[in-house]
């Protein structure tokens, strides 16, 4: 023993250390990657040693290469050993590794809850916070579940340095395992008083992460909260705070009341810049919350916006950014205060730094108006020219298209101008927003009508000088604008000066490489300017022309017949076709532009964007009245119809128009342009400038948007756009000049024409050019859409799952303060059950029960996946459960819903609370108008018994229904005992940890059963010992073995862990475990006491904690397992008189727990089969039906073996017994059928390890 | 919540990679490359702040880093995070590195990249702030690391006792 400790620290020093490996790869800067290899393969030797100094060693350099990006997950295993040592220094080097490495899908994983259990015990405040830590990065849902309740422990732990890493990562634990969030909320709660100030910010932190993401369900802190704000002097716990108030005002307007006056009074008073700029923030989410209008608080904007410019003009770059960051928050609401500081701002727009100009960009959404939008977009040109990354470029280009569309071109004078702008921009190398400078040039062309003959020339020019914009491949987002192009130049032709021209430039061979889409426009369009250059040369009795163009389009489009795109292919072979046809009628000199004109007669307008949805339902269309009848024999299940009517359902498949005759849709018609009159959200259309498509019906009733521009400014040439700036400058003097005379003309001009006036800045006295189309993006939104935000969030969003009521358990905390759920046993005679239902006369708020509703959707969609996985496990169990897992999903789950809002206490404290929050809310003065913008808690708060009636009805008999259903549930509750323990020794699984932390009592068989399906299901020694209806104790499989070694002669010694759980609402003390000794196993006793005598269990239960006690006995002879009897006396205290009590268990020492988790390499392990020494058994297991590695993973687990060699589907393993007995085993399997082939030095112990491990396999 | 935290010189060679979020070995490479990349052509003098990478983050992720000499220390945060909160953070944690490496350099985060790890450690936890005060930090380093000592000097001791026998 001694000499292989020498051995291995010998060997040590010749080993590569942490610097060593460091020093090699700086060496070997040239052949790095080979240099690695070899290290690689010196590291797996070492691994393969027992010295656990060299496989520490080995551990700490795969964490280094892990850095540089070498994949170490296949040392997984090793790394758990190094977590495992008893040594601090290895500890910490596994525990490192495994956060480094370890995540949700390394199977390794489970292997170390034991551990990491033990660790989080330890006598040692590193060894436990060490294991924290690595457990923050690493905690799987598993992991969460099974030690949730130690960590909740540790939350209470007498060293803060432990409080506070418990506090930290339960945040990581609730994200994992939502159901312990309720039972350790009250205590998470209890540690934002906590003396130590690192714990406290530690609840903070995790309250406010909790909070970030649901915050509704916080709103109930804001008073304990905000006494922290008041009162602490920790920025750190400061910002945190103040963070999450900003995220709550917008639930509770009058939170924001009370808070301006302590936020406005730390903004004076604060010299750290930090928390300054966060009260600042959480002011403007304040004052965005409070509806506007009220005098007193321009003072506090005007606060904001001023302490803003104060770091704005900052020399620091950060607070600049931060404050142009927070002032863009104003913008939104207050815009008007932040144009006042529109200098500033600009003089961003030259900041050397690039996310300053960003930010700067962003608030100059805000700050154009008519006057200055021309010199803004100027600017911004010059900066694009500057510009070196594509990035701030495209940033650039979509800023501008942003700022000078928004509002329906509200800002844009001289839309000449603009397509110049646009046409400037197509020259940009490299850009990504081709198609969005495309669609802005089609929505001018098209909504402008006086543009058009400008756009068009220009279009022209664009299309002429097409290679510009393809030459390069780089340029390829920018070649989109020509589809543009082609487009406006073909449907409005008839303004082309050049027509052929044109038309040679669309139809020429390089268009060919353009993108297909782009192409088939081309092609679609040249025909169209093809009838225009007919039309143009009509009635000349030259038709030399017009034949040339019909030669020019068969000459070109064959080109495009052989495209490889279907669309280019099928039009242009379309159009060869007609124009062949045409030419042979053009030969005969018959007049045919008018026909091929009417090809492409009328006029495409654009379409508001949601018109489709905004098209009204005609009347008499009931979309939710039934098409047919349904048989009347199903009726009653109209309440679950999806099953099965789901293909009865055709509802929208009907084509409403035939039936309906001609003079019925001119009435409903008549009918709809009445209601779209009244409807100020609708567009009107012009009829003037309206061509209808009669052939269509119904088309002329979507939403048309135009605008008409008649300002002809003629600009020859291709101007640019700098041009317009001066010219603007002239036309508006002159226009000013002009106005003195003309106004009273124009105004009227103005009304007769828009019918509208806008009303923004003084600037527009000077403007004339009738460009405005207001409530353009008010009306884009569909009637009575509300932003929903649970639409926007991400359905596998962690934290969705945390969306949790948590003023319930607060409520029952009365009863118990812990929830687990064995707690549900306190109701579990049915008929307590139902007169507490029956005492509830509709005791629930209109908004309370919304909550509940949305919850109960999400929960429903979370219980649906389980439920459907319950349904197949719970197959083959016995009938009373084939009941409920047998019928539909909707049974099950309705009754899960009872069980919530059957619970009177929970509902009526509820109220109770949030009628707290109220009257600490009311404390503050209420102005009249927020008390109007009722709250949702305000809402709870009345008394809404009235208001619930026709919501409640369709529910009322889901809710008898579910009271049975709840009662079958506690009749069932009542054989609960037995059954539990029918069901723990049917699945030698740990079901029962659910008691650590479990909210819904009837989830924890859900939950176990679920389990069983997943990837590598969690395991657990812990059974249960004796149950009483005051205590449980659940022993640990005597798993933990310590072997002192040196001292086999002596005897082994096995550990238990008994977990005490106080399943009443008393106080139990004085608790004292004693067994009865055996010759053979003895309960080791303190010194000096008697042979009989207990010994005392270290701790107190209050009701509804657990915890945990050790006890070591002495073992002689391993070969046979063993029982002992004992008892646990205890005194039940109640509040005014205690009783004494006791509990009889069994203990049950099983041969495996005599075995120790070696671990075994493959060539000791042959020598140790050569040898000889060894007698063979052999057993066979039928039916086993789960993948091998789970096979293993049991076996490793309940029989503490170790895998030495796994080929295929056979592996061989190892274990040891505490006596130094080798057990080795071959594990093969095919079918359903497992053979194990063991070896061992003691038939006895083999024959009855062998028993077990088969036992373990016949329960599940 | 902090999603990550980096150190890589001006070469953009990593020198720690903490990730509270899994990635695998590739993509958390190609995370410090762009990063680096990100921040490295960034002029000493502009803000710390810059809106995240494609593959790290998203619109609500910030990176937030201060460059000290050869090193960059960069964190990704999301907006719970306050920014200036986490500057002065990287502070701590460069400060609590000089404590306790004694004039702290890039070669000693070169070859203690360990040690790096545990001092970090306890500062952030789990991507959540764990202490923000130094002296705090570098008693509960120290002990630790007397721990080890101890734990060392007490295996030498077997082996010379064991040697002498």
């Amino acid at each position: 023993m001694a000499l292989k400790i020498v051995k291995g620290s010998i060997d040590r020093m010749f080993d590569k250390n942490l610097q060593d490996l460091v020093r090699g790869i700086r060496n070997h800067k040239e052949d790095e990657a080979k240099y690695i290899s070899t290290c690689i393969d010196e590291i797996k030797q070492e691994l393969k040693q027992d010295n656990i100094a060299v496989k520490a060693n080995a551990v700490c350099k795969l964490t280094y290469l892990q850095m540089l990006g070498y994949d170490v997950s296949w040392a997984a295993f090793n790394i758990v050993e190094v977590m495992s040592s008893s040594k601090f220094t290895y500890k910490r080097i596994g525990y490192l590794a495994a956060s480094q490495c370890f995540h949700e899908s390394t199977d390794v994983i489970m292997l170390t809850t034991n551990q990491i259990r033990k660790d989080l015990s330890s006598p040692n405040q590193y060894d436990t916070g060490v294991a924290l830590t690595g457990l923050s990065c690493f905690v799987t849902p598993d992991l969460a579940r099974d030690l949730a309740n130690d960590i909740m422990t540790l939350m209470s732990h007498t060293k803060p340095y432990i409080r506070k890493k418990a506090v930290l990562i339960m945040y990581k634990v609730f994200l994992k395992y939502p159901e312990s969030l309720r039972p350790a909320f009250p205590r998470l709660k209890e540690k934002l008083e906590d003396p130590d100030p690192g714990v406290q910010s530690a609840a903070v932190n995790v309250i406010c992460e909790l909070a970030r993401r649901n915050p509704k369900n916080y709103l109930s802190l804001a008073p304990l909260f905000f006494k922290l704000m008041t009162s602490s002097t920790n920025n750190w716990v400061l910002i945190k705070i103040i963070k999450l108030f900003g995220a709550l005002t917008p639930l509770e307007p009058r939170l924001g009341k009370k808070l301006i006056e302590p936020l406005t009074n730390l903004i004076h008073s604060t010299s750290a810049m930090s928390l300054l700029y966060e009260c600042v923030n959480t002011v403007i989410a304040v004052l965005i919350s409070l509806s506007s209008g009220m005098p007193n608080h321009s003072a506090s904007i005007q606060l904001c916006v001023q302490k803003l410019r104060i770091l704005i003009e900052d020399s620091d770059q950060n607070l600049k950014y931060l404050g142009l960051l927070a002032m863009s928050k104003i913008l939104k609401t207050h815009p008007k205060s932040v144009q006042s500081h529109k200098d500033l701002i600009l003089q961003c727009l030259d900041d050397k730094d690039e996310s300053i100009r960003l930010r700067a960009l962003d608030l100059l959404y805000g700050m154009v108006s008519k006057k200055n939008l021309m010199e803004i977009v100027k600017k911004l040109m010059l900066h694009v020219d500057k510009a070196e990354g594509t990035t701030y470029r495209d940033e650039l280009l979509t800023k501008i298209i942003d700022i000078c569309s928004q509002s329906n071109y509200q800002y844009i004078t001289n839309f000449e101008w603009y397509i110049s702008i646009l046409v400037e921009l197509t020259r940009l190398e490299g850009t990504r927003h081709g198609h969005l400078i495309a669609s802005q040039m089609l929505d001018v062309a098209i909504r402008v009508k006086a543009i058009r003959v400008f756009a068009v020339a220009q279009m022209a020019t664009l299309l002429d000088n097409a290679h510009l914009l393809t030459g390069n491949t780089q340029r390829n987002g920018i070649c989109e604008v020509l589809y543009a192009a082609a487009w406006i130049c073909g449907e409005f032709s008839e303004h082309l000066e050049n027509p052929t021209q044109t038309l040679e430039a669309m139809l020429r061979p390089k268009v060919a490489t353009l993108p297909g889409h782009i192409q088939a426009v081309y092609v679609q369009n040249a025909a169209k300017l093809f009838a225009t250059v007919l039309k143009g040369e009509e009635g000349n009795t030259d038709s030399t022309a017009a034949q040339e163009a019909s030669q020019l389009m068969i000459d070109r489009l064959p080109l495009f017949v052989q495209s490889a795109n279907l669309e280019v292919q099928e039009r242009a072979s379309c159009i060869l076709q007609l124009v062949k046809y045409i030419q042979k009628l053009q030969q005969k000199d018959v007049e045919v532009a008018e026909e091929v004109n009417a090809l492409f007669a009328g006029e495409l307008n654009p379409v508001a964007p949601k018109a489709q949805k905004k098209v009204p339902v005609p009347e008499g269309l009931d979309l939710d009245a039934w098409i047919n009848e349904p048989p009347s024999e199903s009726e009653s299940e109209d309440e679950q119809p999806k099953a099965i009517f789901a293909k009865e359902e055709p509802k929208h498949s009907r084509p409403r128009h035939t039936e309906v005759d001609e003079k019925e849709l001119a009435r409903r018609r008549e009918a709809r342009k009445q209601e779209q009159a009244n409807n100020p959200f609708y567009i009107k259309a012009s009829p003037s400038s309206q061509k209808v498509y009669q052939e269509a019906p119904g088309v002329e009733h979507i939403p048309v948007v135009q605008i008409d521009l008649n300002v002809p400014l003629k600009v020859p040439g291709l101007p640019m756009s700098d041009q317009y700036v001066k010219m603007e400058e002239e036309r508006r003097q002159k226009e000013r000049a002009e106005k003195k005379k003309k106004e009273k003309k124009k105004r009227k001009e103005k009304r007769s024409g828009r019918g509208k006036k806008h009303d923004s800045a003084p600037e527009s006295e000077e403007d004339i050019t009738p460009a405005h189309m207001v409530d353009i993006v008010t009306e884009e939104m569909p009637e009575n859409a509300l932003p929903s935000d649970d639409d926007e969030r991400d359905p596998t969003d962690p934290h969705k799952a945390l969306d949790i009521d948590l003023d319930k358990p607060l409520a029952d905390s009365e009863k118990l303060p812990v929830r687990s759920h064995r707690a549900a046993e306190a109701q579990k005679s049915p008929t307590d059950g139902e007169t507490e239902n029956a005492t509830l006369p509709e005791p629930k708020k209109k908004s309370s029960k919304e909550k509940r509703e949305k919850k109960k959707d999400k929960e429903r969609d979370r219980k649906k996946s389980k439920d459907e996985k319950k349904k197949k496990k719970h197959k083959h169990e016995d009938k009373e459960e084939d009941l409920l897992g047998g019928q539909a999903d909707e049974p099950v789950l309705q009754s899960e819903e009872t069980s919530q809002v059957a619970e009177p206490p929970a509902s009526s404290s509820t109220t109770a609370e949030v009628s707290d929050l109220d009257f600490w809310l009311s404390n503050a003065p209420v102005p009249s108008n927020t008390q109007e913008a009722a709250t949702v808690v305000a809402a709870a708060a009345a008394p809404a018994a009235s208001v619930t009636a026709p919501n409640s009805e369709p529910d009322e008999p889901k809710d008898t229904e579910m009271e049975e259903m709840k009662s079958s549930k506690h009749k069932k509750k009542k054989q609960k005992k037995e059954k539990e323990e029918k069901e723990k020794k049917k699945k030698k699984k740990h079901h029962h940890h659910h008691h650590h932390g479990d909210g819904a009592g009837d989830e924890s068989v859900q939950n176990g059963t679920v389990e069983e399906e997943e990837p590598l299901p969690p395991m657990s020694n812990y059974c249960l010992l004796a149950e009483n209806s005051y205590i449980k104790m659940m022993m640990e499989d005597a798993d933990e073995v310590y072997d002192i070694q040196g001292n086999l002669q002596d005897g082994s010694q096995v550990v238990v862990s008994v977990i005490f759980e106080n399943k009443c609402s008393s106080f139990l003390k004085s608790m004292e475990f004693n067994v009865l000794d055996s010759l053979n196993s003895k309960l080791q006793r303190p010194e000096g006491s008697g042979p009989h005598d207990g010994l005392v269990v270290p701790f107190q239960l209050p009701p509804g904690v657990s915890n945990e006690a050790r006890f070591v006995f002495t073992v002689q002879s391993i070969v046979m397992p063993q029982k002992l009897k004992g008892t646990l006396t205890f005194i039940v205290k109640n509040e005014d008189d205690s009783t004494h009590e006791k509990l009889d268990f069994k203990l049950h020492f099983t041969c495996t727990s005599y075995l120790i988790t070696t671990p075994c390499y493959s060539d000791a392990f042959a020598k140790l089969l050569e040898s000889g020494d060894l007698k063979s058994s052999s057993v066979r297991l039928e039916g086993v039906n789960m993948p091998f590695h789970h096979l293993l993973a049991r076996i490793c687990f309940h029989h503490h073996f170790s895998v030495v060699e796994r080929i295929d589907s056979c592996a061989s393993m190892y274990s040891r017994s505490i006596q130094g007995h080798h057990v080795c085993l071959l594990v093969k399997t095919s079918a359903q059928t497992v053979s194990i082939d063991a070896k061992c030095d003691e038939p006895t112990l083999l024959g009855n390890v062998l028993d077990e491990i088969k036992q373990t396999f016949s329960q599940c | 919540m902090i999603k990550a935290i980096l150190i890589f010189n001006n070469h953009g060679k990593p020198r720690l990679s903490k990730f509270y979020e899994h990635y695998n070995e590739d993509t958390e490479q190609q995370i410090i490359r762009e990063t680096f990349h990100l921040v490295s052509k960034r002029d000493e003098n502009v803000c710390n702040f810059l809106e995240g990478g494609l593959l790290i983050g998203g619109s609500d992720y910030k990176l937030i880093y201060r460059h000290y000499a050869t090193l960059y220390f960069v964190f990704c945060v999301d907006s719970s995070e306050s920014e200036l909160g986490i500057l002065d953070l990287i502070q701590v944690f460069v400060e609590t590195l000089d404590k306790c490496f004694e004039n702290v350099c890039e070669l000693d985060l070169i070859f203690h990249v360990d040690k790096v790890h545990h001092i970090l450690a306890e500062m952030v936890m789990g991507g959540m702030v764990l202490e923000t005060n130094m002296n705090e930090i570098i008693t509960q380093v120290d002990a630790q690391n007397k721990m080890e000592k101890s734990e060392v000097s007490a295996s030498l001791k077997i082996c010379y006792l064991d040697q002498i026998q």
